[in-house]
């Protein structure tokens, strides 16, 4: 049976059970871990806003949602994991924003018959060999981003790239989706250490280099810091990033810096498809500012727990997990459903940051990856 | 590798350690006078970067920032003299360790409450944007350099203070001998609470100039803090001049560790692997430095007796 | 008997009874939270060693932690992925036996500790304090970029240990066994306090001149209790990684070093139960605070501020009046 078919059978039957679970709905647990203070608690604030934002318009009162903050410190994650799972008995785990703290939660709380709905991070062990049957990713496997700025660079005519990660694994992930989207030569692979704020000796490096195009990963802080010093280095090198550097939260921070820049993402705030701008437009009135890829990650989460507790009783696991797979839901960024790891396939694009009066934001540039699925399902066995 | 990029590099690791020499002076300074261990100052050099950001953002001038970050981090300091640290001073440093532990707490979930949890904005200034031109073809960002001689100024401004000013033999007369200058006759409480926020004032400047081209976030100081002590244990703690050998040394230990490992490892290495272990190991590099200095020379390298 | 002793006894009551009650009452999640206490105790012991006798204040005492957690973690990364941990020049196997990975993260942590000490006992003082420090970034910075084993991301372990004769999955007996090694850690503690050695390393730190003159050498007590210390603050490592199934460089970060150092003066420093008392009221202010606010950072830090400034001796000497704790 092909995945479409299979897909309206289950909707289906997911239309009549829905039928008749409405009638006697049995209230819905839903465990948030996700980090709301420290550092990074940015990401997860977004997550969480975007998550609540889309419960609240569904009108969905018999789905309770308990909130935790990680710290970002896995082993907070993995106690409260079990806090969870244990205490609160939840039927369904999200919200995780960082990869080590997924690969920390996910195994052990899918190993426990819980579901669990990734809102950011994706890395590549759970959708290839450590996939799970519980286990639902609505963002993107770690890979996309970078892949599809690769393969854009190179149809753009890029010849040479040099590449900038920090030295962790995620790191040396993006370079590694980087270089299998490009296929062309790499100037220089530069490694930098973790947290790194000051980037004037690799900067040098780039300049020095006879690359014609710069790809960097550098997620948070790091990326304000390289992006303000590169742009005050006089380097004419162009630059190419995944959207984490590139984020309405942080953009304010780097300001007119990243002007130009292009950057990869599975969403943009100016993407036209059914729902989109209302969602802009309802999260900017109700948090006063404009949503993240994060916010919209977080709003896509709820929008597909509420179209499967919709369509399936949660108690019922089978159905339940292909209420999920079925992922009948208007996403708002357009096209969306999932491979048979439980992984989007969706269209990257591209965009680039531009000025709208005071606001430094991104506008859509076009795709840049069409119906991208990552690498790592054909390692996945379920 | 031409030697124009390692000149340039060589001033890459004279503007970062500069920039240390700020944050590590008023470490060492408090050292020197109060005998206390501060862990708060990588907050006060938040306060800085903050201040700076929310009066440039507000007026639109980068010096203003400047200004309002070095009386914003003055004040802070002051304040945090006078409520918690004032009583640490006859404490052992366990005790000091821990309040100022607990100082940082505050301090973080503090700026996170009242600027939320995104990061700020902070730019050069027009006037100091863009690349300059140097002898022998080197291009160097302007901002860099001005931050070099700023770092030069405030330096030699420091050591002028404490080697010629009435304030300056005070604060000599109480690296010595506490005692005695309590005993001379001079106000004891005022000169620790202006040597604290001497020291906060030059934490919360580099704070600002540093956060222009980097971060203005929470948490952006414990990771200088950390430098900054390793700074003064290499130069020897209560050396103003240790501090500033210490700085610099730890500035180009970093940056040219960063850049000549990895390219050192491909000679005898697979340049991926090399790659890898030169960036490991560079990531190390200072801590090492730091051990090495510490058992040949257990007091740093300009240290008294500890 | 003594005030000290009565709250002693009650704290040990109250880690026997509670879990118990836990486990009657079917809140696994207690049960999770003082595993934590327990493990994170186990590790304030150990610091207690150095800091408490040996006035040894090491800001770098994740390092054996994270040593500790390691050990487990490479181990049973190997038994779980059937791959030998080395195979020249004898083949060595993973494990998942928990009494191994025990004697494995004390044997290393031990080592580990007189590597350090070796180096790091030459200097007292601030010195001392920062060189711990500096050993603690580099171990932090090498488990970060050491991708065999999971880099930033750690080494998630799927099922947790074996102990012969018990089911470990089941949270009160691995509590259990995390309660009986901490009881074991704090007789050694007094045993050792009462021992010529802990006399000695008493008076090293109080009038190190006068240990010179009976013969004894400071330096060579200092590195003993040292690497004592190390050995059991790394079997809290391995503990608590046992207890998350899960390792990652956060062991080895300075904020850890910083909390034992918290747990034990809000506790009480040179208690026997200074460690456990401010390791249970950590973990539960943690839990509670964490439930009441966002910002729980700042209250958590003037509390801390408070115990500091006013309640020296901390809570034994809150509760059981100015003892035998020192100075």
């Amino acid at each position: 049976m092909n995945f479409k078919t299979l897909a309206k059978t289950v909707a289906m039957g997911g239309a009549v059970c829905a039928a008749l679970a409405t009638a006697a709905a049995a209230e819905v647990k839903v465990g948030m871990i996700t980090t709301l203070s420290g550092g990074g608690a940015g990401l997860g604030i977004d997550v969480r806003d975007g998550f609540l934002l889309a419960l609240e318009q569904s009108g969905r009162d018999d789905i309770e949602v308990v909130i935790e903050d990680d710290q970002r410190k896995p082993d907070v994650a993995v106690q409260l994991a079990d806090k969870l799972v244990q205490s609160e008995k939840v039927d369904v785990l999200t919200g995780i924003i960082w990869s080590n703290l997924a690969m920390a939660v996910v195994p052990s709380v899918t190993a426990q018959g819980k579901f669990y709905l990734s809102p950011n991070a994706g890395p590549s062990q759970l959708a290839g060999r450590g996939c799970h049957p519980n286990y639902f990713n609505v963002a993107w496997q770690n890979d996309a981003y970078h892949e599809a700025a690769g393969a854009y660079a190179a149809a753009d005519g890029s010849k040479k790239a040099f590449v900038l990660a920090p030295n962790y694994p995620a790191g040396q992930d993006a370079i590694t989706g980087f270089k299998r989207g490009f296929g062309g030569e790499i100037a220089a692979e530069v490694y930098t250490k973790l947290g790194q704020t000051d980037y004037a000796a690799e900067i040098a490096q780039i300049r020095a280099s006879d690359a014609d195009i710069l790809y960097y990963f550098l997620p948070g802080g790091m990326g304000i810091s390289f992006m303000k010093q590169y742009s005050g280095s006089g380097a004419e090198v162009p630059v190419i990033g995944p959207a984490f550097s590139f984020d309405q939260g942080i953009l304010g921070a780097i300001g007119d810096a990243a002007l130009g820049v292009k950057n990869t993402a599975h969403w943009s705030k100016d993407l036209d498809v059914p729902g989109n701008a209302e969602f802009v437009a309802s999260f900017s009135e109700k948090y006063g500012r404009l949503p993240s890829i994060y916010a919209a990650q977080g709003f896509d989460t709820a929008l597909l727990l509420v179209s499967a507790t919709a369509a399936a009783d949660v108690t019922d696991a089978d159905a339940f997990r292909a209420a999920l797979k079925a992922a009948d839901f208007q996403s708002v960024r357009g096209a969306f459903k999932f491979a048979d790891n439980h992984h989007p396939i969706q269209t990257i694009y591209m965009r680039e940051v531009i000025k709208e009066g005071d606001v430094v934001t991104n506008r859509l540039v076009g795709p840049a990856a069409e119906d991208y699925a990552d690498p790592y399902g054909v390692d996945c066995k379920m | 590798m031409s030697l124009i990029l390692i000149a340039e590099q060589v001033l890459n690791g004279l503007q970062f350690g500069i920039m240390l020499f700020l944050m590590a002076a008023g470490l060492t300074l408090i050292f020197g006078v109060m005998g206390l261990i501060n862990l708060a100052h990588g907050s006060l050099y938040m306060v800085g970067a903050f201040c700076a950001a929310a009066v440039a953002a507000a007026t639109g001038s980068f010096a203003l920032g400047l200004v309002a970050a070095l009386a914003g981090a003055a004040a802070a300091g002051a304040l945090i003299e006078l409520v918690v640290i004032r009583r640490l001073y006859d404490r052992d440093h366990l005790d000091q360790v821990l309040a100022t532990f607990a100082l940082i707490l505050i301090f973080s979930e503090g700026t996170r409450w009242v600027f939320g949890s995104f990061p700020l904005y902070l730019d050069v200034p027009p006037a100091l944007a863009g690349p300059v031109a140097l002898p022998f073809g080197i291009q160097y960002p302007l901002y860099r350099l001005a931050l070099i001689v700023i770092g030069l100024v405030v330096a030699a401004g420091l050591f002028w203070l404490i080697a010629r000013t009435r304030i300056g033999v005070q604060i000599r007369a109480g690296e010595n001998d506490r005692e005695m200058i309590a005993a001379l006759g001079v106000d004891i409480d005022r000169l620790y609470t202006f040597v604290f926020a001497l020291g906060a004032a030059l934490a919360g400047l580099a704070g600002a100039l540093v956060g222009a081209i980097q971060s203005v976030q929470v948490g952006m100081g414990e990771p200088v803090l950390i430098l900054a002590f390793v700074t003064i244990v290499i130069g020897g703690i209560g050396s103003i001049k240790g501090a500033l050998i210490g700085a610099l040394l730890v500035g180009l230990t970093e940056t040219l560790g960063s850049v000549f490992l990895p390219e050192l490892f491909k000679l005898f290495m697979a340049p991926a692997a090399a790659t890898q272990t030169g960036a490991s190991l560079s990531s190390m590099a200072i801590y090492i430095l730091m051990a090495m200095v510490l058992i040949w020379r257990p007091t740093g390298l300009f240290g008294a007796r500890a | 008997m003594s005030r000290e002793a009565v709250f002693n006894l009650v704290v040990l009551a109250g880690l026997v009874a509670l879990p118990l009650y836990a486990h009657l009452s079917d809140a696994p999640f207690t049960i999770t939270l003082a595993t934590r206490a327990v493990i994170l105790s186990l590790a304030a012991v150990g610091l207690n060693i150095a800091l408490g006798i040996g006035g040894l204040v090491s800001l770098g005492h994740a390092v054996f932690f994270g040593v500790g957690g390691y050990a487990m973690g490479i181990l049973a990364f190997h038994a779980q992925t059937y791959a030998p941990l080395m195979e020249w020049p004898f083949v060595v196997e993973g494990t998942k036996s928990m009494p191994v990975i025990w004697l494995v993260a004390v044997v290393f942590s031990a080592l580990v500790a007189l590597g350090i000490g070796l180096l790091s006992l030459r200097t007292s003082g601030v010195y001392f304090i920062m060189i711990t420090l500096a050993f603690g970034q580099m171990f932090y910075y090498f488990a970060i970029s050491w991708s065999a084993y999971g880099g930033e991301d750690g080494m998630s372990i799927y099922v947790r240990n074996g102990f012969p004769g018990l089911n470990t999955l089941v949270p009160v007996q691995f509590y259990g066994l995390c309660l009986v090694l901490l009881c074991a850690a704090l007789a050694f503690n007094a045993v050792l306090l009462r021992s010529p050695f802990g006399l000695a390393l008493n008076a090293a730190r109080q009038v190190p001149d006068r240990v010179r003159a009976v013969g004894l050498d400071p330096f060579r007590l200092r590195l003993l209790a040292f690497v004592i210390s190390g050995a059991i603050t790394g079997l809290a490592g391995a503990l608590f990684a046992d207890l998350n199934r899960f390792v990652s460089p956060t062991m080895f970060s300075w904020q850890l070093s910083g909390e034992f150092i918290v747990f034990i003066i809000i506790g009480g420093t040179a208690r026997l139960f200074g460690p456990v008392a401010g390791a249970v009221l950590f973990v539960a202010l943690e839990h509670f605070l964490g439930g009441v606010s966002d910002y729980w950072h700042i209250w958590f830090g003037l509390l801390l501020l408070g115990v500091v400034l006013f309640g020296r001796g901390g809570l034994i000497g809150v509760i059981a009046g100015r003892g035998r704790g020192h100075d």
